[in-house]
């Protein structure tokens, strides 16, 4: 009796500072959505109309921010994964596997992005570029890594096989990266760099970009986060679940 | 250092025995390339003008499915028939077992190879001893092994577990398919190197050492329960 006692009151001081934390994430969800529709402003009516490319030249402000948030997310997995192989608390796994999937999201995002950009510009919606073929790498590496979390035979299997391949995808990727790259410089160079893209910005389409950088910043944050408390309320509607379960067992047996 | 070594090929001999009483790994999987091969060949319309262009990536492919065919049977075979506790319960270190694993998937996968090569010199003409071919050969089937055996072992436990491997195996593996496509396309012949055989091999060796040291630390991990 004693231990259902004290497990309902951790229980309550933890949803209190839960409700302490769900308000700061809803500032954080405020700062967000404003900072995004500013982003937008920026980008479709502030920053001024490349001389060349013309209008389709802004969706660099998106891709961009979108792809380096991807690697960063990418890294959060390796980070969560390490965490969880030495700790073996269920919080690194649930940032890990949040980090994925949003990796993934964002990835799929740059992938689509880039070809809608590369069409007009280049005249090919794909090349194999060394960037290029290794973000596709990457995106696989990682789309494999949510698949072995879904075809588990368990959830604490799981997060195990997948922090492992998590270390060894990110391990994978800067040998993978110079290996394109090689291969790529022995066919062909580069169509065009994106370091000269950016070498070309004026000012006000650098702040622009830094200012999406920052805005999709937020927004990446607020998406782990809920992700994060999502997998949280997952796992203490099992626990419920689970100790109901027990508790109309042991009635049973009585 | 004998102690450690003594284990790892009473593993690998065992499996050794396995196979040469059920011939399943090595037969099927050779089979299967050749058909590969012969596939390729009416999907790309090979001729003498092309050949020095696709054989290399043919031979390729042929040699990565059939290794992905051998190392999903690494750990089936363990798994049928509850064998894998019994080995977990043998008193050698899972190091011993992943690279008593690793090393009959490497001496299977060779065998399969060192029968494909002649036949693939044959149907496409050009030599198939150069050293650097062999080299290259042996470099490149060590990362798909060391690769291969951890993969294995994860990809047993899954749901759909035939799927699974290729999925989580040929990403990973992309840098060695490159530079074993690269280096054998400079030693069968034609298109000039610019970054030049011993880069790539240096690559794949690096690919190599450096999975050599983190896939026995997984397979620990896995193989915990």
């Amino acid at each position: 009796m004693g231990s259902v006692q004290t497990d309902q009151v951790t229980m309550t001081s933890s949803t209190a500072s839960r409700s302490y934390l769900g308000s700061a994430k809803s500032v954080l969800l405020l700062a967000a959505g404003a900072f995004m529709l500013a982003n937008m402003y920026l980008i479709f009516m502030w920053a001024p109309t490349e001389a060349v490319m013309g209008h389709v030249q802004r969706i660099m402000y998106i891709h961009v921010p979108m792809a380096w948030l991807a690697f960063l997310a990418f890294f959060i997995v390796f980070v969560g994964s390490i965490m969880y192989l030495w700790k073996r608390e269920s919080r690194w796994d649930m940032l890990a596997s949040s980090a994925a999937e949003l990796g993934v999201v964002f990835t799929s995002l740059v992938l689509i992005t880039g070809p809608i950009w590369g069409k007009p510009i280049w005249g090919i919606w794909w090349t194999w570029d060394a960037r290029l073929t290794t973000t596709l790498v990457l995106w696989l590496i990682y789309v494999s890594y949510l698949m072995l979390r879904a075809y588990s035979s368990n959830r604490s299997q799981g997060a195990l096989y997948s922090a492992v391949l998590g270390v060894i995808g990110f391990v994978d990727v800067p040998i993978v990266y110079f290996a394109v790259n090689w291969w790529r410089t022995q066919h062909q160079r580069l169509v065009i760099g994106t370091g000269s893209l950016e070498g070309s910005l004026n000012a006000d389409m650098r702040t622009t970009l830094y200012f999406s950088l920052l805005a999709f910043t937020i927004l990446f944050s607020f998406l782990l986060w809920q992700k994060i408390s999502m997998k949280r309320t997952e796992e203490d509607l099992r626990s419920i679940r689970y100790s109901k379960e027990l508790t109309r067992g042991a009635r049973i047996e009585r | 250092m004998k102690e450690f070594l003594r284990p790892v090929f009473l593993v690998t001999w065992k499996d050794i025995l396995l196979e040469l009483r059920s011939r399943e790994v090595v037969i099927a999987s050779m089979v299967f390339a050749v058909m590969v091969v012969v596939i390729f060949n009416f999907a790309l319309n090979v001729t003498p003008e092309t050949v020095d262009i696709l054989a290399p990536g043919i031979l390729w492919v042929a040699f990565a499915f059939a290794g992905v065919l051998a190392m999903s049977r690494a750990f089936v075979i363990e798994k049928d028939q509850g064998s894998l506790e019994g080995l977990l319960l043998c008193p050698v270190s899972r190091d011993s077992l992943y690279f008593g694993k690793m090393l009959a998937l490497f001496l299977f996968m060779t065998v399969v190879e060192a029968v494909l090569l002649p036949i693939f010199a044959v149907l496409f003409d050009f030599s198939a001893f150069s050293f650097t071919l062999i080299g290259v050969i042996l470099l490149a089937t060590l990362g798909f092994a060391t690769v291969g055996t951890l993969f294995s072992s994860i990809a047993v436990n899954t749901r759909s577990r035939e799927i699974m491997l290729p999925v989580l195996f040929f990403p990973v593996i992309t840098p060695v398919i490159i530079g074993a496509v690269e280096t054998s396309t400079g030693a069968i012949g034609s298109s000039v190197n610019v970054i030049g055989v011993g880069r790539w091999l240096q690559l794949i060796a690096v690919f190599d050492a450096v999975f050599l040291v983190l896939c026995p630390w997984a397979f620990g991990l896995v193989m915990e329960e």
